[in-house]
């Protein structure tokens, strides 16, 4: 298939550059990826520079990136960062590694068996459309405020949506690959084991990246309802000193993490699945 | 003495049940004995039950009545003594062509010596050596079918169900293939039931061909190739070969028809 592809652009008529880039689904050269990138990245970076060092926007609204750069080094210095950062990293990676190690298994069967849909489609499809939010008050009740209850709030978060995507997952793995393992013999836990898990795999991988993004939604919104420690509460906290530099220096530390995060999914996507179509 | 036949089909019908609940007739009463090491080509309009019927053999799929007999024993599941080819790509795209050509003997527990020398000569007799390390995403479509081919080869079944293996290929590799095929058929004979809808490469391959009616599939008529083994390329211009194809073409034009409306009646 990626022959045929490759072969098209021979024959194709000459464009201008921005039809060249414009075309859907198209691959366009790695160079131009970059510059576009980059160019996006400075004008969201000099939009901001114009707004504050040409005093169109108050600083308590808007600081300039030097003061946020400044307050982000002394906050890193005194701890503070990587305390708050910490906290939340702690609570994320547990809530979240719980949840998947609970949800891809019980996704995996529910969307192989039509059985275990039924059993348990009617409690997930209830929960789903809970907004965890609307449960912290109880969890609280239940756990306190200790950074179990922001687990227990990732946990519920994740887990539901997670059990729906990777059954998803698992029941579009055609159908024929499973015919054609049985017709070269295998026993059923063999077309399981063999078979269905594996081709799971770069669906479940990509459920884990989607996932992890919403999991630190439902931290911060933890973190700002009640918490003594952790980026939402350094937020929240900052709000109430009016120290908006200090809210922008949390903003870009929660986006920076979850970046990376997403980073490092692509990067295991690519190193341990090789194979797959989108490594 | 005639001997028993390898397979049999008795009085076969599959009725599926559509989404809406409706009942559609894929095959009705259809009865096919097939010997040992014969090769039978089936041909048929689309949507007859051909992939139905080899999926039947198979074991993928459970008559609505009838039974089919493999040496005497009803067929009631897959098993490895029935090795197919599908019509569509189902390579595992996680293995390599070694991986993919090996699954069958590995299933079984065989030493790894033994997986990978069978590996590599199914992989050599289907041209593609030097790819054993390739994944399917880096293969073509045709490159794909020939592993699918020499996957169910590498298994060693007894019968082999081709569901228009060839369809992907171009005319050179597809002969080629033909061929192969045949060659690999003399050393090891097994039980073949080819479906194509190329009448040529039915000819040429098959001891007969299974001509089907427009759907529901039941026998429409069969026409026994008496053209001598092995077969060579000149074969298809023998007056036997050119008064068959004009049978077989003959009845599958009218099977045709049946499914699709005159182009006359649809311009009115
Ligand atoms: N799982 C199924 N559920 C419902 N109907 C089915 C199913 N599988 C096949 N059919 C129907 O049975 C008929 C025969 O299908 P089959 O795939 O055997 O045809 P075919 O002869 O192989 O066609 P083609 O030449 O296009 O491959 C079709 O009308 C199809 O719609
Ligand atoms: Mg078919």
């Amino acid at each position: 298939m990626s022959l045929a592809r490759t072969g098209g652009a021979i024959a194709r008529r000459r464009r201008g550059p921005l039809s060249e880039v414009l075309r859907p689904q198209e691959a366009i050269p790695r160079r131009t990826y970059l510059r576009i990138l980059t160019t996006s990245a400075a004008a969201l970076i000099a939009a901001w520079c114009v707004l504050t060092y040409g005093r169109l926007v108050a600083p308590l609204f808007l600081p300039s990136p030097t003061a946020v750069l400044a307050t982000g080094v002394a906050m890193a210095q005194d701890g503070t960062l990587l305390q708050n950062a910490q906290a939340s990293l702690l609570v994320i990676v547990t809530g979240w590694a719980l949840a998947v190690l609970a949800g891809v298994p019980v996704g995996v069967l529910m969307g192989s068996f039509k059985a275990v849909e039924a059993l348990i489609e009617p409690v997930i499809d209830f929960v789903r459309y809970l907004p965890v939010s609307a449960l912290i008050p109880l969890l609280i009740l239940y756990i306190g405020i200790g950074p179990a209850e922001k687990i227990a709030v990732i946990f519920i978060g994740t887990f539901f949506q997670l059990v729906l995507l990777v059954a998803d997952v698992a029941a579009h793995v055609p159908h024929e690959q499973l015919d054609v393992a049985y017709t070269l013999g295998a026993s059923r836990s063999q077309v399981i084991r063999r078979v269905l898990l594996p081709a799971t795999l770069p669906g479940v991988m990509d459920t884990l990246r989607i996932t992890m993004g919403w999991a630190w939604t439902y931290l911060v919104v933890a973190e700002l309802v009640s918490a003594d420690r952790g980026l939402g509460f350094m937020i929240l906290d900052s709000m109430r000193g009016l120290f908006t530099d200090r809210i922008f220096v949390g903003l870009a530390v929660i986006g920076g993490l979850g970046l990376c995060f997403d980073l490092v999914f692509k990067w295991l996507h690519r190193v341990l699945l090789p194979w797959s179509p989108k490594a | 003495m005639i001997p028993p036949p390898k397979l049999r089909l008795l009085d076969v019908t599959v009725t599926f049940r559509a989404r809406h609940g409706a009942l559609v007739p894929a095959i009705d009463r259809l009865s096919l004995d097939v010997a040992d090491r014969e090769i039978v080509s089936i041909v048929g309009p689309s949507g007859c039950g051909k992939s139905t019927l080899l999926r039947l053999v198979a074991g993928l799929v459970r008559p609505s009545s009838g039974e089919i007999r493999l040496d005497g024993h009803v067929v009631a599941e897959p098993g490895a003594d029935r090795g197919m080819v599908f019509q569509s790509y189902t390579l595992f795209p996680w293995l390599t062509v070694q991986g993919n050509v090996e699954f069958g003997p590995r299933l079984r527990g065989m030493p790894d010596r033994h997986c990978r020398d069978v590996a590599s000569r199914f992989i050599e007799i289907v041209g593609l050596a030097g790819f054993e390390r390739a994944y399917p995403k880096e293969l073509s479509g045709g490159m794909m079918q020939r592993v699918a081919i020499a996957r169910a080869l590498a298994n060693d079944p007894e019968v082999l169900l081709m569901d228009e293996p060839f369809g992907a290929l171009d005319a050179q590799t597809r002969v080629f293939m033909q061929e192969l095929l045949l060659d690999i058929w003399e050393k090891t004979p097994k039980t073949i039931l080819f479906v194509t809808h190329d009448i040529d490469e039915a000819l040429f391959l098959g001891d007969r061909v299974y001509v089907m009616t427009a759907r529901p599939g039941r026998l429409r008529d069969e026409v026994v190739l008496a053209l001598p083994r092995p077969r060579t390329l000149e074969i298809e211009t023998s007056e036997a070969f050119l008064a068959a194809k004009r049978r077989v073409l003959a009845m599958v034009r009218e099977e045709a028809q049946r499914t699709t409306p005159e182009p006359s009646r649809l311009r009115a």
